[in-house]
């Protein structure tokens, strides 16, 4: 069994590390929105790339930083339309994916299977990637911590402190497309989003601080994803959902245990 | 040199003009307090001073500058109502944010040094460690003017500091601003800032009348300065 499981259980280490990071900069700046809107029109990024015969990694690194780029904007120069554009950027790049995988010459199935995802097909090539995404998200978040954190509380404050929060919030969300990248494959694009957020959600409750906030969110998500691995072998079920299923229960549950102090 | 000088200053958001002319100057250490009926553009005046928004036409200098480049002297304090609570951050680390500044990432031991300090100053030392979601929503007003104040700032502006805050509270609040020794600009709808020692007034409605002059005699009929208060500005009748 370890050996069919265990390359999907250290990519779940791996990516939970990730979505601790990640998953906590998206809570705390109410960006769920813009993160679905990421994750879903990765997928034009995903059709592009086999239309061109080209690595899917790199479209999709491509096209996702593009729509992070642009999804700032947004943010920043129409906050009065954000909802809406986002909605748009959103079925935008899915329509780019449909259009250009009906162009594919010998139509993939493949491509669907990112939608999906599924971890137990991971391979040791996606590890490295997520390494090395873990690697950039580690650095970043240690070395901008306290501008992260400034960020979702004021940014209007970061400003005028010298510091330029319109730039932190679009690496912020750059960030997050790489995050979106590494995990489709095993999450899928319909379901990352889910699960980039419950840990989160649930970790905010019981934690005085940020750096506390992503630990326990990691802890929980490597948690999550490796019970939602190991019922879907034993049961031959779809994992992604098992994993949303688990996800979800543990955030009902965590809204009815009361908060006594928190971890520090 | 003037602490504050608006000269020619106009703003609109789209085809009409939100404030037209404004010129008032402020000396250091003054205390100004912005005042004025809702939609008449002193929260807009308040974005310009703060450099969050650029004006149409004239000028705006803060201590010889515009207001971007000396940002970092500002201390702003916008109103406690404004933020998401849910954030797991503690007391300490928003008034730390106050030692950020461009360059650099992370804080030492002087900064953590002056936000003791400050919460010492402010009588709030005890709340230190608490989640800023579990105080009230004075307290929560003082850590913002605790967070200005960890920026040395030569001036603060401050946004509606004594809305959504009890009575008791509200006092307190106006106590620490009024023995700043700094340059204070409040902005606010609470007529109760005009008793303080306010060295002038700019009542703003699209266009600003400037008083100058010691903390006035609110008279017995408060109600006609309430309700009037650009009359209360012009005549005698409030005892200015």
């Amino acid at each position: 069994m370890w050996d069919l499981i265990n390359t999907s259980i250290y990519a779940s280490l791996l990516l939970s590390i990730a979505i601790g990071i990640i998953g906590s900069l998206i809570v705390i700046n109410k960006a769920s929105a813009i993160t679905g809107s990421i994750a879903h029109g990765s997928f034009g990024g995903i059709g592009i790339g086999m239309f061109l015969g080209i690595n899917i990694l790199l479209s999709t690194t491509l096209f996702t930083i593009i729509l992070a780029v642009i999804l700032s904007i947004i943010s920043i120069k129409l906050p009065s339309r954000k909802d809406s554009l986002i909605s748009v950027i959103w079925a935008l790049g899915m329509s780019i994916g449909i259009i250009f995988l009906a162009l594919t010459p010998g139509y993939s199935a493949d491509a669907i299977s990112y939608l999906f995802g599924n971890i137990l097909l991971i391979g040791k090539d996606d590890l490295f990637y997520m390494g090395i995404v873990d690697l950039i998200l580690v650095v970043s978040v240690i070395l901008l911590y306290n501008r992260f954190l400034a960020l979702s509380y004021d940014k209007d404050f970061l400003s005028l402190r010298g510091i330029n929060s319109n730039l932190l919030y679009t690496y912020f969300l750059i960030l997050t497309s790489i995050t979106v990248v590494i995990s489709v494959k095993s999450i899928g694009i319909i379901l990352i989003l889910a699960l980039f957020t419950i840990p989160s959600l649930i970790a905010e409750k019981f934690t005085k601080n940020l750096y506390s906030m992503i630990i326990f969110s990691s802890f929980i998500s490597a948690i999550i994803l490796i019970s939602g691995i190991v019922i879907s072998y034993f049961y031959d079920l779809a994992p992604t959902a098992i994993i949303v299923i688990i996800a979800s229960l543990m955030l009902f549950i965590s809204l009815f245990i009361r908060r006594k102090g928190g971890f520090k | 040199m003037n602490a504050v000088k608006v000269k020619n200053l106009y703003f609109k958001y789209d085809r009409e003009f939100v404030l037209e002319d404004i010129n008032f100057t402020l000396n250091d250490k003054q205390f100004m307090a912005i005042i004025g009926p809702n939609g008449g553009g002193k929260t807009t005046l308040l974005k310009l001073l703060l450099s969050f928004l650029n004006p149409i036409k004239g000028e705006i200098k803060i201590y010889g500058k515009s207001p971007k480049e000396n940002s970092t002297i500002i201390g702003y304090v916008p109103q406690h109502t404004n933020f998401n609570l849910d954030i797991p951050i503690t007391v300490s680390d928003i008034i730390l944010q106050g030692r950020l500044k461009k360059g650099k990432f992370f804080y030492t031991k002087e900064d953590k040094k002056r936000v003791n300090e400050i919460l010492e100053r402010l009588n709030i030392s005890e709340f230190k460690e608490r989640k800023i979601k579990d105080l009230s929503g004075g307290q929560r007003q003082k850590v913002l003017i605790a967070r200005a104040l960890a920026t040395n700032p030569k001036i603060i502006i401050m946004d509606e500091p004594t809305s959504a805050i009890d009575p008791t509270g509200q006092k307190e609040i106006l106590d620490l601003i009024e023995n700043l020794d700094i340059t204070r600009i409040v902005v606010s709808h609470d007529i109760k800032i005009l008793l303080r020692k306010v060295d002038k007034i700019a009542y703003v409605n699209k266009r600003a009348i400037i008083h100058e002059g010691p903390k006035l005699n609110i008279p017995k009929d408060k109600h006609f300065c309430e309700v009037e208060l650009i009359d209360f500005l012009k005549a005698d009748t409030c005892g200015i």
